[in-house]
């Protein structure tokens, strides 16, 4: 087991080899006055998925709103060595970081292909070949207006809109969150191929999509990150993950408590 | 039957006018909620610049009166821009601050177009054809009414063409549903902002000079008095929707109209009950998206 408490700049324990892509150290962030990330310490690996897990309601959603400063935050927030914490979010991003937010949040008086274009980044490849060739079905629904979409089909389009671009890093909040079983298999395979391009922060609380992506993991109780350490192992102890996540790992399902464990109650 | 073409082609030119004030309301408060307090002045500005313009080349020419119109969309623009950028900007996200802002810059600039123009109107007369009448199925309409429609009707259809057409029109449209996420996909909204200003600044504008041959005068408080009525377009429309915007800027100026003419002068009561309506049966307003 390696569960740690970093501090500082020493280097989280159970850390890929190489620099973290992705560096944060003592971020903190409030919404509306109230506290919503205490104290968190995590490391996106260079390479692959990094797990960001935790019961529901103890800051997964915020502490990626908090790294794109789309709530007020402080702390440390290094991309690639680059200190982010005080740029403004669209600068944040054009630095390569695509997202992918917690419930989609396509533009839905916009048409599929005009939520593209609007996500097409300056000083970026724009990789319609590779959106195209994930998402066939984008280019054959191009002028359908986006609310109109299946909430799988708007997830496509949220995915896209992260892929489009080069990206650095790749945050990604509850990809197959509401999804019928066969798409998010479907998601799951997407978000494969995509840590193929760029190293993924995945929020996700379907364990079985986990153990199939993350190689990382990070934990949160109440604000705070609380373990570090390699996907496999944190899933494979069974009181570990039922004291931090409330879940017995083994069965691969969602967890327990909160009932379809999708209670919203995180969000900003 | 001729008191209701006259009437209807009253209460549209006058739609015209409120709707030239209201788009840009609708369109600023609907990307960056905040409230225009200062947006009449915009108005004014056009007006008296336009006045000003007008008397020099010749206030009966159409020459002059073209020149009036230029030269209002081009002092509405350039004032809405400078207040976006050295005022609201500046208060990124504080909207309370951003609102009592623009409420002193609405009284400080009334105060100044007091000083230099003075308190008291002054009248406005334009090429003579438009202060003449067409006969239309009986009524005598004044043609100004037609002036004040067309250019509603073409500030309607380039900003429908903008906001569907361009980059910025979609970075606009995208941002009145939800600016969290264009900034998320790395836009730098705040050109945005000064663009719905500067466009609002234009309509505004645009509308001063129309208003002020539709009023056959023009005086400091011309723009805050038609901004009370366009807010109410605003809200009945719902904020942030052009379309809804041009709907409820007939509706409100047609019930304006024919309630003061029937009802024994309670056109401005008849709006705010239609006001009290819609805010009771539809808070978010005929086409808002939301509450």
């Amino acid at each position: 087991m390696t569960s740690t408490q970093p501090r500082g700049d020493v280097a989280v324990d159970g850390a890929p080899a190489g620099d973290p892509v992705l560096r944060v150290r003592g971020l903190s962030a409030h919404v509306a006055g109230q506290q919503v990330v205490e104290h968190v310490d995590l490391d996106v690996a260079p390479v692959g998925v990094t797990a960001l897990l935790g019961r529901n309601g103890v800051g997964k959603t915020s502490t990626i709103k908090a790294v794109l400063g789309l709530i007020g935050r402080s702390g440390t927030v290094e991309l690639d060595g680059a200190d982010l914490v005080h740029l403004p979010t669209h600068q944040i991003v054009q630095r390569g970081v695509g997202y992918v937010p917690e419930d989609r949040e396509v533009f839905s008086g916009l048409t599929v292909t005009d939520n593209l274009r609007l996500a097409e980044r300056r000083g970026s490849r724009h990789r319609y070949d590779l959106v195209y060739d994930l998402f066939p079905e984008l280019q054959e629904r191009g002028a359908q207006a986006a609310g109109t979409l299946s909430g799988g089909q708007q997830q496509m389009v949220s995915l896209a809109r992260a892929l489009l671009n080069d990206n650095q890093v790749l945050l990604v909040d509850e990809p197959t969150k509401g999804l019928a079983p066969r798409l998010v298999q479907e998601v799951s395979r997407v978000l494969a191929r995509a840590a193929q391009v760029a190293p993924i922060l995945l929020v996700e609380q379907n364990l079985q999509v986990v153990r199939d992506l993350a190689q990382h993991a990070v934990v949160l109780t109440d604000g705070r990150s609380v373990h570090h350490g390699p996907a496999a192992d944190f899933l494979a102890d069974d009181a570990l993950t039922q004291r931090l996540l409330g879940v017995h790992a083994e069965g691969g399902g969602e967890p327990t408590d909160g009932g379809s464990g999708h209670t919203g109650e995180e969000r900003a | 039957m001729s008191t209701v073409v006259l009437l209807l082609f009253t209460g549209v030119g006058l739609g015209a006018i409120y709707f030239l004030v209201a788009s840009g309301l609708s369109l600023i408060y609907g990307l960056m909620h905040v409230l225009n307090f200062a947006h009449g002045v915009f108005l004014s500005l056009g007006a008296f610049l336009g006045f000003e313009v007008a008397s020099r080349l010749g206030a009966s020419t159409w020459t002059g009166f073209a020149a009036s119109l230029l030269v209002g969309a081009l002092a509405g623009a350039v004032f809405a821009a400078l207040t976006e950028r050295v005022l609201v900007q500046r208060l990124y996200e504080r909207h309370i601050e951003q609102v009592l802002v623009t409420v002193g810059l609405g009284l400080g600039a009334v105060a100044l177009f007091d000083g230099i123009w003075g308190t008291d109107p002054r009248f406005i007369s334009g090429p003579a054809w438009m202060s003449r009448t067409t006969h239309i199925l009986g009524a005598n309409v004044p043609n100004d009414r037609f002036v004040a429609i067309l250019v509603a009707t073409l500030v309607l259809v380039g900003m429908v063409l903008f906001l569907q057409r361009t980059r910025y029109g979609m970075i606009i449209r995208a941002g009145v549903e939800n600016r969290a996420m264009v900034t998320a996909l790395g836009i730098d909204v705040r050109t945005a902002f000064t663009l719905v200003f500067t466009i609002g600044g234009i309509a505004a504008g645009l509308g001063g000079v129309l208003a002020s041959h539709y009023f056959g005068y023009v005086s400091p408080l011309l723009g805050q008095t038609l901004l009370i009525f366009a807010f109410i377009v605003t809200v009945i429309g719902g904020l942030g929707s052009l379309t809804g915007a041009a709907v409820a800027s007939l509706l409100v100026a047609l019930l304006q109209q024919f309630a003061n003419y029937y009802l024994w002068g309670t056109g401005d009561l008849a709006v705010v009950v239609l006001l009290a309506v819609v805010l009771l049966t539809r808070p978010s307003g005929l086409m808002g998206r939301r509450a």
